[in-house]
């Protein structure tokens, strides 16, 4: 497998969110706008690819029968950065995404590409896949988060563009659901009809 | 009186998968039968009320006292894949029917954000312990039911005839908002 399509993969054929139907929580909770979704995105990102850099790096030395809770904290590091981080530059996102931005390290998206590949692959391959992934992820909670926005509140990205109020039972709880479940209906189908 | 607020609230009005999406993974994972999801909703109880416990005495007696609250998120989820290991490890000795009926789902709740994200929620709450301990275990009823809910829906659904497409995750989904829909009619019970 060459480094592009390593790249790729995690952005359609083996989206964590629309096909391997992975972090589902984070999923739903914070894509009640585009903004928001995205945010989580990049936090998820930052810690995919440090994390799979790091274990890549330590495949060797931690035994195998300890390895998961040695992932484990090698993730929850990570997550403690980025937590920290946010709290300090971006007080407001922060405030927002609450506790899912601690629930990162038990996000499956995470500990599943560092048990499934990082554990077995080198550093670059290992970075390039937690890159591709993370951008899979992103883009998914963004266009969710962007089509609750629009149906919800007539906004995109925080600017009006319709005049009244949206169906607010999409910015609510009930509506991440049925949003992503036609979603991911619809990515079957694709999938399906392109074959 | 608060207790029962603390209880309606964390079983109905916000309900811990329908309106605080947490433990959503488990929630479509393990719906399919009744039984199953029974199983796993008791496995989730009793971890969730153990792991609340044991988080609280930690955060308060060492990372507060340490001034490390910082390392919580480390240390929680040390402390709750030990504590699953550990149950999982007691319950195969003592009690055999027990293990077999909770024992496959407990790995699984080590990565069910709910027990994490409940850990977290009690101390960002300021509950004191008893409180911690009522609101761990109803939010785990709460999930315990929207998930026999939901599994009770599926059962029927194997015999309707749903669209190639929507079948499995995305219809599993869309009851769940059906279901979400229905639990909101309880918003407004507790001010």
């Amino acid at each position: 497998m060459n480094q592009l399509e390593n790249f790729t993969k995690g952005l359609l054929k083996e989206n964590p969110i629309l096909v391997l139907v992975l972090g589902t929580c984070p999923t739903l909770a914070t894509t009640s706008s585009s903004l928001n979704g995205m945010g989580m995105g990049i936090a998820t990102t930052f810690v995919l690819i440090g994390s799979n850099v790091v274990i890549s790096l330590l495949s060797k030395v931690i035994p195998d029968k300890v390895r998961i809770p040695a992932f484990i904290v090698v993730i929850a590091s990570f997550v403690t950065i980025v937590d920290l981080v946010m709290q300090a530059y971006v007080p407001a996102l922060y405030e927002t995404l609450g506790i899912f931005i601690p629930l990162i390290v038990v996000n499956c998206i995470v500990l599943g590409r560092a048990e499934a590949f990082a554990s077995k692959n080198n550093v670059l391959t290992s970075l390039i896949d937690g890159a591709g992934m993370g951008i899979g992820f992103t883009l998914a909670l963004g266009i969710l988060g962007a089509f609750r926005e629009i149906v919800g509140s007539g906004t995109i990205f925080g600017y009006k563009f319709i005049s009244g109020d949206g169906v607010l039972v999409f910015i609510l709880a009930p509506g991440a659901f049925l949003a992503l479940g036609y979603m991911i209906a619809l990515v079957n189908r694709i999938k399906r009809t392109s074959k | 009186m608060e207790y029962i607020l603390i209880i309606i609230s964390a079983v109905f009005i916000n309900n811990v998968v329908l309106a605080q999406f947490l433990g959503v993974c488990p929630f479509l994972g393990v719906s399919n039968k009744v039984n199953t999801a029974l199983g796993m909703a008791g496995a989730v109880t009793f971890v969730m009320v153990l792991a609340t416990i044991v988080t609280y005495l930690i955060q308060i007696y060492i990372l507060n006292k340490l001034g490390i609250a910082f390392m919580q998120t480390i240390t929680f989820i040390l402390v709750i894949a030990a504590l699953v290991q550990m149950v999982e490890i007691i319950l195969k000795k003592i009690s055999q029917p027990l293990y077999q009926a909770l024992g496959i789902f407990l790995p699984l709740i080590t990565t069910n954000c709910a027990v994490l994200g409940v850990a977290i929620l009690v101390i960002k709450k300021d509950y004191n312990l008893l409180e911690g301990v009522v609101f761990s275990a109803s939010t785990a009823i709460g999930f315990g039911l929207a998930l026999v809910i939901l599994a009770g829906i599926r059962e029927q659904l194997e015999l309707a005839d749903v669209p190639k497409g929507m079948k499995g995750v995305p219809i599993s989904l869309i009851i769940a908002g059906i279901l979400a829909l229905a639990f909101m009619g309880f918003t407004g019970i507790v001010k």
